[in-house]
This record gives C-alpha cells, sequence and structure tokens, in this order.
C-alpha cells in the first residue's frame, strides 16, 4: 500500500468513526424523545404510560373549562365523544382555545389519571381540526357503531 | 381579463421554458452554436412571461378581484397596500407563482452575466433550469392555478392570515425563495459540467459567486423568519424545530457545506465529486422543503390523500430531479479524475470535518423531520419528535465544527507541519484557555456547564480569527493593508472572516438565551408589581384601542430597574374585523444584551389579567449572527477576483478552443 493510500485509508476511517459515533449517541437519544400521541380513550382504557412525556387530543368540553380563582391553572375536559379525561394545566392558553375545538396537549399523566398539561396547542384557523384529533374522533366513532350494532344483534 | 392574461402568459412562458430546456441543449451537444444562441433570448422571454403573469395576480389583489378564486381566499379589501402585495405569495399557489417568477430571474440573470462563460456552458446551464421552470408550471397550470375564478365572485375576501400582517413576514417568503431558487443555479452548474463531463476548477468558479448569493438570501431569510416567530407569535421562542422551519434549514446547512467544498475544488481541484453531489443536495433539499411546506403533507399523511393529484405530482417531479441527476452523476462522475492529493493535516481535511458534520446535521434533521411520516405511514404510532433531541444533536456535533472553524483558516491548503500549525494557534490556544477557567468560575456560569461550552467555542473561534487577521497584516503594511484589501484586493478572505465570527456571535446568542431565559406566566391586577433577573415590572391595567383593521386590547407595563423608570410596553391583543380569532402582539424592550417580552394573556375579570413576561439574554446575537453571515457572504462575492479571473479563464478557454 502506497503512504497516501494509508493516509487516506486512516482519514476516512477516522471520519466514519466519529460520524458513526454521533450518529450513534443522536439516535440512542431519539427513542426518549419520542412523544406518542394518545386518544382519550386508549388513556381511559390504561394503554398510555404514567409520568412519560406523551401528547393527547380531542376536543375541549363544552361548559368544563373553569379557572382557579387565584393563579393560572385551568382545568378542563377533554373528549373523543367516547371517553374523556381530566386536564390540568397552568399558564395562558393560546389564542385559538375555545370550548368544543380540537386541541393537542403535552404533558405527563399523574397518579390519579389527570393529565397535567406542560404545553397546550391550538393553532390554526377555527375550522381546522388537529388530524390525530380527527382521527381519534373517527376511531371512537367507528367502535361506538360497532358497539352499538353489537349489542343490538344480542337484543 | 387581467387574470386571463396572467393565465395566458404562463402558458406562454411554459411554451418558452420548453424550448429553452429542448433547443440549447440539444445544440451543446451537437456544437451548433445557432441552437445555443437561442438560450439568451428565450430566457429574456420566459423572464417578461413570468413577469407579466406575476404582475397580473399582484394587479388582481390590487384591485381587489374577488372573482379569482385565489384573491377571495386570501384577499381583502380593507388590507394595507403593503399586505395586498404580500398576500400574493400568503399562500400556496401564488407562492409557487413567486417561486417560478424568481427562478426566471435568476435565469435572467445568468443570461446577462455570463458573457465571459463559454457559450456551450451557458445553454447547458440556461436549458437545466429552464427544465426546472417546466415543473413549476405545470405543476400550477394542472394542479394549483393562481388565476382560476369562482362564479359567483364573493364581495369580500377571506383576508391575508393576521399571522402573516407584518412587515417582517411580508419579506420573509421572498428572501427564503431568492435563497432556493438561488440553488437551482448551482444545480444548473454542476448538471451542464457534468453533462459536458468536464468538472474543473473553472466551473466552480463560476458557480461559486451565485452559490454565495443565493446562500446569502437563504442566510437572512431563515434569520427574518426566526425573527418574524419570535415577535409575532407571542411565545417569545426563536425557534421551534418545526418541520416548516426543518425545511428551510437542511438547503441552509447542505449549502453552507456546498460553499466550502466549492472553495477546495476551485483552489486545489479536488472534491470534485462530492461539490457536485453537494450542490444536487442543496437543490433537492429546497425542491422538498418547498413542496413540504405548502402542501400540508408534513402536517399529515393524509394531507396528501385530500389532493392527490398534487402529491403524485410532487412525488414524480422529485424523483425526476433527483433520480435523474443522480443517474447523469453515476453515468459521469466515475470519468473525473480525483484531482489534488492532500495530507492528514492540511486545509482540505478541515474542510472535509466541515461538509461532513454539515451533511451529518442535515442528515439527522431530515431524519427527525421525516420520522412522523415514516411512523405513521408504516403503522407505528403517531409520534412527534421532541424539542430536546434536535437540541442535544446540536450540542453533540456544534463544537466539533466550532473546533474545525479556529484551524481550517490558519492551516495551509495540502500539507501543514504539525509544529508550524501549534505555533499559528499557540496564541489562540493560550487566550482560549484562559476564558476557559474563567467560564469555570461559579459566578459566571452559574453551575451550566453548557455555558462554559458555548464561551469556550466562541472564544476559540474569535481568538484565532482575530489571530489570523493579525499575522495576516503584520506582514504587510499593517492596518492600512485592511482598507487597501477592501477597496480593491481580495475581499473574500474579510467576507470568511466576518461570516466565522458570525458563528462565535451564533453561539454565544444560543448559549446566553437557552441558559439563562426566564419566563413567567402571571395573574396581575392594574397597579400590581412583578420582579424578574432585577426588573420591576408594573402592571397598569388595559384600555381599548382602534387599528386601522383591527380592534386591540392594548395593556400598559412599566419597567423600573433600581427603582428607575426604563420603559413602559404596550402589548397587544387584537380581534381582526375579517377574523373572529384574536391575535397576540408582544412588546419588546431592547438592548444589545437582554430582551425584555411581555405579551397578554387573557381578561380574568376584576381587571385582572393573565400575562406572560420573559427576560431573554443575548437573544438578539441569533439574529446579529445571521447578519454577519450575510454580509460575509456578500463581502466575499465582491472580490475583484471573481471578475478577473473569469476573463482570465474565459480567454483561456477561448484559447484552447481555438487551439
Amino acid at each position: 500500500m502506497t503512504p497516501i493510500r494509508k493516509k487516506r485509508l486512516m482519514l476516512i476511517g477516522l471520519m466514519v468513526g466519529a460520524v458513526g459515533i454521533a450518529v450513534a449517541l443522536a439516535l440512542t437519544a431519539f427513542n426518549d424523545n419520542l412523544m406518542y400521541f394518545y386518544s382519550p380513550a386508549e388513556i381511559t382504557a390504561g394503554k398510555a404510560p404514567a409520568d412519560h412525556p406523551i401528547r393527547v387530543g380531542g376536543l375541549v368540553v363544552k361548559g368544563s373549562v373553569a379557572r382557579k380563582p387565584d393563579g393560572l391553572t385551568v382545568a378542563f375536559d377533554l373528549t373523543d365523544n367516547k371517553d374523556t379525561i381530566k386536564i390540568n394545566y397552568t399558564g395562558i392558553l393560546p389564542d385559538l382555545f375555545r370550548e368544543g375545538q380540537g386541541i393537542v396537549a403535552l404533558g405527563k399523566l399523574n397518579d390519579q389519571g389527570v393529565f397535567v398539561a406542560s404545553e397546550v396547542l391550538a393553532k390554526h384557523d377555527e375550522n381546522y381540526m388537529p388530524p390525530e384529533v380527527a382521527d381519534a374522533l373517527k376511531t371512537a366513532h367507528n367502535e361506538g357503531v360497532a358497539q352499538q350494532a353489537a349489542k343490538s344483534i344480542v337484543q | 381579463m387581467i387574470p386571463e392574461i396572467g393565465n395566458f402568459s404562463l402558458i406562454v412562458a411554459l411554451s418558452l421554458a420548453i424550448l429553452l430546456a429542448v433547443f440549447p441543449l440539444w445544440g451543446s451537444l451537437n456544437n451548433r452554436y445557432r441552437w445555443m444562441r437561442m438560450a439568451r433570448p428565450l430566457a429574456v422571454g420566459l423572464f417578461v412571461f413570468m413577469a407579466i403573469s406575476f404582475g397580473c395576480l399582484v394587479a388582481s389583489f390590487l384591485n381587489d378581484d374577488f372573482s379569482v378564486l385565489y384573491v377571495a381566499t386570501n384577499g381583502n379589501s380593507k388590507l394595507p397596500l403593503m399586505y395586498k402585495i404580500s398576500a400574493v405569495w400568503g399562500a400556496h399557489e401564488g407562492s409557487l407563482l413567486l417561486w417560478a417568477f424568481l427562478l426566471s430571474g435568476w435565469t435572467l440573470a445568468i443570461a446577462m452575466f455570463s458573457r465571459s462563460l463559454p457559450l456551450q456552458m451557458v445553454a447547458r446551464v440556461l436549458s437545466v433550469m429552464a427544465f426546472v421552470a417546466i415543473g413549476f408550471l405545470l405543476f400550477m397550470l394542472i394542479t394549483s392555478n393562481p388565476f382560476e375564478r369562482i362564479f359567483p365572485a364573493p364581495l369580500e375576501g377571506r383576508d391575508l392570515n393576521p399571522l402573516l400582517q407584518d412587515p417582517g413576514l411580508a419579506i420573509h417568503p421572498p428572501m427564503l425563495y431568492m435563497g432556493y431558487v438561488g440553488f437551482a443555479v448551482a444545480f444548473g452548474f454542476a448538471i451542464a459540467a457534468l453533462i459536458g463531463g468536464k468538472l474543473d476548477a473553472a466551473w466552480a468558479r463560476w458557480s461559486r459567486p451565485w452559490t454565495t448569493v443565493a446562500w446569502v438570501f437563504l442566510t437572512g431569510g431563515i434569520g427574518l423568519g426566526s425573527w418574524w416567530a419570535y415577535d409575532e407569535l407571542g411565545w417569545g421562542g426563536w425557534w421551534f424545530w418545526d418541520p416548516v422551519e426543518n425545511a428551510s434549514f437542511m438547503p441552509w446547512l447542505v449549502g453552507t457545506a456546498l460553499i466550502h467544498s466549492l472553495a477546495v475544488t476551485e483552489k486545489r481541484g479536488a472534491f470534485k465529486s462530492w461539490t457536485v453531489l453537494l450542490a444536487i443536495a442543496t437543490f433537492s433539499l429546497s425542491l422538498l422543503g418547498t413542496f413540504l411546506v405548502r402542501s400540508g403533507v408534513l402536517n399529515s399523511v393524509h394531507a396528501f390523500a385530500s389532493d392527490p393529484a398534487r402529491g403524485v405530482f410532487i412525488l414524480v417531479f422529485l424523483c425526476l430531479v433527483v433520480g435523474g441527476s443522480l443517474a447523469l452523476y453515476a453515468w459521469r462522475a466515475p470519468s473525473v479524475s480525483s484531482g489534488g492529493t492532500f495530507g492528514l493535516l492540511s486545509r482540505e481535511t478541515f474542510l472535509l470535518v466541515n461538509n461532513l458534520l454539515l451533511s451529518v446535521v442535515a442528515a439527522m434533521v431530515l431524519f427527525g423531520t421525516l420520522a412522523p411520516l415514516i411512523y405513521e405511514a408504516m403503522g407505528w404510532g403517531k409520534i412527534s419528535v421532541g424539542f430536546p433531541w434536535f437540541n442535544r444533536m446540536f450540542v453533540i456535533l456544534t463544537p466539533l465544527l466550532a473546533v474545525a472553524i479556529g484551524v481550517g483558516p490558519m492551516s495551509r491548503w495540502k500539507h501543514n507541519d504539525p509544529k508550524w500549525l501549534f505555533a499559528q494557534l499557540r496564541n489562540a490556544l493560550i487566550v482560549t484557555a484562559i476564558i476557559a477557567v474563567i467560564s469555570l468560575l461559579p459566578w459566571v456560569n452559574q453551575g451550566h456547564l453548557l455555558v462554559s461550552l458555548g464561551l469556550v467555542l466562541a472564544a476559540w473561534i474569535v481568538a484565532s480569527h482575530v489571530e489570523n487577521l493579525r499575522l495576516r497584516i503584520r506582514n504587510r503594511r499593517g492596518i492600512q493593508a485592511v482598507w487597501q484589501d477592501l477597496r480593491n484586493g481580495s475581499r473574500s478572505y474579510y467576507g470568511m472572516w466576518l461570516a466565522h465570527i458570525g458563528v462565535a456571535a451564533f453561539i454565544i446568542g444560543i448559549t446566553g438565551v437557552t441558559n439563562f431565559e426566564i419566563e413567567r406566566d402571571l395573574r396581575m391586577a392594574p397597579g400590581q408589581k412583578a420582579e424578574m433577573a432585577g426588573y420591576e415590572f408594573v402592571f397598569e391595567g388595559v384600555v381599548k384601542s382602534m387599528g386601522p383593521n383591527y380592534e386591540a386590547d392594548r395593556g400598559r407595563v412599566s419597567i423600573y430597574q433600581d427603582g428607575e423608570k426604563i420603559g413602559v410596553l404596550e402589548p397587544e391583543k387584537r380581534v381582526y374585523f375579517s377574523q373572529a380569532k384574536p391575535m397576540t402582539e408582544a412588546a419588546i424592550d431592547i438592548t444589545w444584551s437582554r430582551d425584555l417580552y411581555v405579551s397578554l394573556g387573557e381578561p380574568l375579570g376584576n381587571g385582572e389579567w393573565a400575562l406572560r413576561l420573559y427576560y431573554k439574554p443575548f437573544v438578539r446575537w441569533i439574529w446579529a449572527a445571521a447578519i454577519l453571515m450575510a454580509l460575509g457572504g456578500l463581502l466575499s462575492v465582491s472580490d475583484r477576483r471573481y471578475r478577473i479571473l473569469r476573463r482570465k479563464v474565459s480567454v483561456r478557454i477561448g484559447a484552447e478552443a481555438r487551439a
């Protein structure tokens, strides 16, 4: 092997090694930073992990938004028209947050099954439904229809 | 009538683009000068008809012609003039038209400013650009025509999204697009060089200034976008790792690599194949960015299904561009000689490190951006990739880049004696070591090790560049040499210098704002006080006020420091007449070292309001960094060397052709 070849090989080896390490580091962190999306029905069914950052989405139940008299903590219910969960959030809600509107919240489930949100997202215009929420509603609806059908057959 | 003219011009432009794509290229392969000479007039024609078409859409907005669907959905008769114009690129169809118009502008620029280039090269570059134009024009005419009419015409338009009614965002998309489209020129040169099978230093030299100009626009566009998000969205964030932002950041990263790699190709004749590959990648990512952002695919895979024609067209077009150019590359690149050799410790190596790191970062960002799409398509669940992941990846990879930035400009091409290089860097190392010790003091880094890291990296970049400049002017007439250089000498060195200092400023900005920022959401009654970071905020209540096309609640917050009043901030909550939803308009008190940022939340009854207060140290440095980098780019483009050498090269090539 000529010295130039040898040098080149060394250079390539060093770089591949360094890049490999960096990529490996980044990728191991990848799974820890994934936030899965759950619907209220899935959370009620106990499918979501407690105390791990996740996202939930659904419609804000009308008449459920209550602000504590002091401070900035808000409590509201979130539904996919099948099941409903309770959400607590401390801070300023986005401009487009409204009862009956589809939202996505980021946060963790606590021991009591209350979702403690660190961030509430209600982007886009009033006709817009976050795609995950639309999906969750559709799934819940289909299941409901199927259950009704099953019931009516049993009866 | 005007929209019909616009539509007709689009069709004429398409025909001209087809002619431009076919005949000059064909002529260049068969040495038919007459066909090649068609390239320039056709490019002018393409530009003229694109300009007419674009002008027609602008005119439709100015005339409030709501019989045009696009104007009806994005315009409004009450919009201020500036936003009537910026509404043209406020949504999908219009931004495509802007893209194609700018592309024809760049094409014209090449046709005009390439007198010194061989005709064959010009013909090929213009043909390649025309191919891209065909793609965009077809896309518009088939799936997203901005001139489509509706009947019956509504009396009033649905108005431009209020978020977009901001001077920053009026010029942000054109800047960004100038960058995206500018990389089409680099792409054009690369493909033209591949077609000719001649990747030489001359090709790199022609391509360099164009690429740098495109990069300057992209840098400015991204900086503006970040500033707009911070200013307008009311969350006080300057970067969200949002897919839309990533889409513009990826071409920037690869484009930055391309600029550096072009330097090696020009100066040393090395990295040729790699440079071509980068040029292809940069433009492909620009295309990907444009399409993904506007088509809404990134929000959900389902966006594809909602308008299959667009989705399919985009996929086919991307496959043609990427696949076609890669096929050409595979066919032609092996015949390219590998060019100059270099030692392990050489400037080439450090530039290679730069290229590698930037490409890896871009690949990571691409992965993080597309991962949710992949997961959803594979049925692995719906995910989003968290902020922390992108940040962590960045913190791992950028320090290596910062180290290389310090060494690279100091080293010589080809080969360096390790002892010599160390001697060159000794002063910079000493300064950095001192800063490192200081930065580890508890009252400096306040317990954040990342602060020390940031300070050390910034110090290293600044120290090595100051030392570099000192060594450069030591052997000449001192500081006068700088002026001489700037007046008529090599400005590109100072461009590089400035842009690298920009990187240091960027590191300081990020370090300061991510480690020391304070955010507080408060419930405040009129007259109530709040302390934050040594400042006292006094909420003085909210009054109603009227704007040209909105009504607002305007809050008043006085700021005191050491008992002295230093400013009054008036954040607003606006309701635009044409929209039901409110908009938050933050108010910011700015100094070079920190921002105080106040935005209004919601009324809580009894005159009490929810308020959001931010203390953002060094946040301005981030945008200052973007400005420094852009200025650096401009400075190096204005280097006289390009103009002179270009002439010389063409003479030489002309001589060869005759011989």
